[in-house]
């Protein structure tokens, strides 16, 4: 029965080309959006290297002290202050420090000035985020430890600098007129993926700053690596306890502290909105990002309900036929939505394709520094809920009415919508 | 859930509304005081007006009369496509009005087989998936027993060879054909035919005929047959005429 359902589905489908290219075009560039957007989010804040293992990361970004008077600082946090507090947690199973923000450093090649996008880690950063390295190693606690003047770098600026991305191991890089020996060279960092990029990374004991400054707030972040993803919420909760212990810096002047540990999706929240407490703001993206899907999808399913219901009128003897010999209305309705969602299950296969025609171009034009969006299997996913969702909201209406015509009348050629 | 499907016993004695001719077999069909008004703010219309009538099994039946007298609306309300405003249908001895949607397409796809005037074939399936519809919506029916069955019926109305033209292929002898072949794969006790004949030249119109009664003679299959034809009305067992939605004689 149901690949009669498909014949006649494919049928339909070529019987009316325009309604049908119409119809299409309609479900495809809808699902093209959504899809090149998703995918963009994805590629962000989805298990994806160099954060692989998302479900058990954690990120203490930022930190917010709200003043007596009403205003309040908000930034990054302090080293000492992470190193006392974060480093210290007993339920993560890594712990590891890094500058938040990246600079910007000067390298020379020839008459050349490279503008590199630094960030200074410790030796556990290479230990909680999977990084591909082509070449070489991470540095590790002992270069750390000695503030070795060593440099990872990724390949698209080894080969800026070298000319190659090979045999560029125990070679020199200036970096500020600082000398700098490459240990590891690593598959570029897209810099959408803001907690791990960087063009260079050396060692946090090289940093010229003050790591002893006991500011609560610096330009230092924490990765936290849990044990499992089942921990996660043990370690911020045991953060968050800790956080409640600390005093404030000066209660004269501060009434509250605010820092938390949050996943990656939530952090990039937090780093958009400045605020330190994301936990509900991210539900709430995600929630609002969920109505707008509906939304955007809501003005194609109209037409396609528009178009189905016209089309009633042309399968009316059918729909008669197929009562008089003994299909039910829920029959019919499963047929008719069975027909929708194939309609729309082939709308979202060209939406994917137009999706990665798409992402393609915005590789081509360099809309973010190293991206490189592509789909995979979470985006084929959501593509095919996606169309599962447009076939049954654009569907069951058309589907009903037409299970609701009456075969006594449709046979006699009287059609009455 | 009340078994639709179980024999029924027929009491002979039981008392039956008088009909044109003595019946062959127990009644397939039994119509009592039935009656069809469309209702609308202004106008009443009486399409049907206290029909009591007994089709008997293996009975072919022809029912004539002038465009707009119930004909077609009686031939609904014997397929269960239309329910009577007033008036008892018993179908195998059992009345049928409180029978839900469900119950009602159950019974159509056991019992009643459909032949109609412009086909109402589905011009997107070939002429096999059109003549396996019926079995589409019987369970425990394997896609290879309905292919089967489908071209069996296909055979016994001579389209063996057509099974997968399209009905635009096909002339509307043909066409009309392959309806009956559809109204035969379920093995209907009843088969509904509205004008069957209208649509073809006399030739067709003959051939159709002659299946017709070819299958009540040989296969025992009640037909009950709306026509305009008093020539091939007069081939049938019994003859029915309508006027402004009552039974004449």
């Amino acid at each position: 029965m149901f690949l009669s359902y498909l014949k006649i589905a494919w049928k339909v489908l070529l019987r009316r080309k325009f309604f049908t290219f119409i119809s299409l075009f309609g479900i495809s560039f809808t699902l093209m959006m959504l899809l090149v957007m998703y995918a963009m989010v994805d590629y962000s804040v989805g298990p994806q290297m160099p954060e692989l293992r998302t479900d058990r990361l954690l990120f203490i970004t930022r930190m917010q002290l709200f003043y007596r008077d009403g205003g309040q600082s908000n930034s990054g946090l302090g080293y000492a202050f992470l190193d006392k507090y974060a480093r210290t947690l007993r339920t993560p199973e890594k712990v590891s420090l890094s500058e938040h923000n990246f600079s910007t450093v000067a390298a020379y090649v020839g008459n050349q000035t490279l503008k590199l996008d630094l960030k200074r880690t410790d030796d556990v950063f290479w230990q909680v985020l999977n990084f591909d390295f082509v070449a070489g190693r991470p540095f590790n606690a002992q270069e750390e430890r000695d503030a070795a003047h060593v440099v990872v770098v990724n390949e698209s600026t080894a080969r800026r600098y070298f000319g190659t991305s090979e045999n560029v191991l125990g070679r020199v890089m200036e970096l500020d007129a600082v000398r700098y020996r490459v240990v590891g060279v690593v598959s570029d960092v897209p810099l959408s993926r803001i907690q791990s990029y960087a063009e260079v990374w050396v060692p946090l004991s090289t940093t010229p700053a003050n790591l002893r400054d006991p500011d609560y707030l610096g330009g230092y972040m924490a990765i936290l690596l849990a044990p499992s993803a089942a921990e996660v919420d043990n370690v911020k909760a045991e953060f968050q306890q800790v956080v409640n212990r600390i005093p404030l810096p000066d209660p004269k002047q501060f009434k509250e502290l605010r820092t938390r540990a949050h996943t990656l999706f939530a952090s990039l929240i937090a780093h958009a909105n400045g605020s330190s407490s994301a936990d509900g703001a991210s539900g709430l993206v995600v929630r609002v990002a969920l109505a707008l899907t509906l939304l955007f999808m809501l003005l194609p399913a109209l037409n396609l309900i528009n178009v189905n219901v016209s089309r009633t009128l042309e399968r009316a003897s059918e729909i008669g036929v197929r009562k008089a010999f003994g299909a039910t209305t829920s029959a019919l309705m499963r047929q008719f939505l069975i027909e929708n969602i194939f309609l729309t299950l082939l709308g979202g296969l060209l939406g994917l394709g137009l999706a990665a025609g798409m992402l393609a171009f915005i590789n081509s034009i360099h809309l973010i520094p190293y991206a490189q969006f592509a789909l995979n299997g979470r985006v084929f996913g959501v593509a095919l809920g996606l169309a599962l969702v447009f076939g049954i909201l654009s569907g069951v209406y058309p589907a009903y009415k037409m299970s609701k015509l009456q075969a006594a009348q449709v046979l006699k050629g009287e059609v009455a919508l | 859930m009340t078994n639709l499907f179980a024999p029924v016993a027929v009491d002979s004695a039981s008392p039956r509304v008088a009909t044109a001719a003595p019946a062959p077999g127990r009644a397939v069909l039994q119509l009592t005081g039935i009656e069809k008004v469309y209702q609308t703010r202004t106008i009443e219309t009486v399409a049907l007006n206290h029909v009591n009538l007994t089709i008997n099994q293996g009975e072919f039946v022809s029912i004539m009369g002038p465009s707009g007298c119930g004909k077609s609306t009686l031939l609904s309300i014997m397929g269960l496509l239309d329910e009577p405003t007033g008036g008892t249908l018993e179908l195998d001895g059992r009345p049928v009005q409180s029978y839900s949607d469900k119950e009602l397409a159950r019974l159509r796809n056991h019992k009643i087989g459909f032949v109609f005037q412009s086909y109402h074939l589905i011009n997107d399936l070939s002429v096999l998936d059109n003549v396996e519809l019926p079995l589409l919506y019987r369970s425990g029916v394997s896609g290879k027993e309905r292919r089967q069955r489908a071209y069996a019926a296909l055979e016994k109305v001579g389209l063996g060879a057509r099974t997968n033209h399209f009905p635009s292929q096909l002339s509307g002898g043909q066409r009309q054909r392959v309806a009956i072949a559809r109204a035969l794969a379920g093995q209907p006790e009843l088969i509904l035919a509205d004008e069957p004949t209208g649509n073809l030249d006399s030739v067709m119109g003959e051939e159709i005929m002659d299946l017709l009664l070819t299958l009540n003679r040989q296969e025992g299959t009640t037909i009950v047959m709306v026509t305009h034809d008093e020539q091939q009305a007069l081939k049938t067992q019994r003859l029915i005429r309508f006027f402004d939605g009552s039974q004449v004689s």
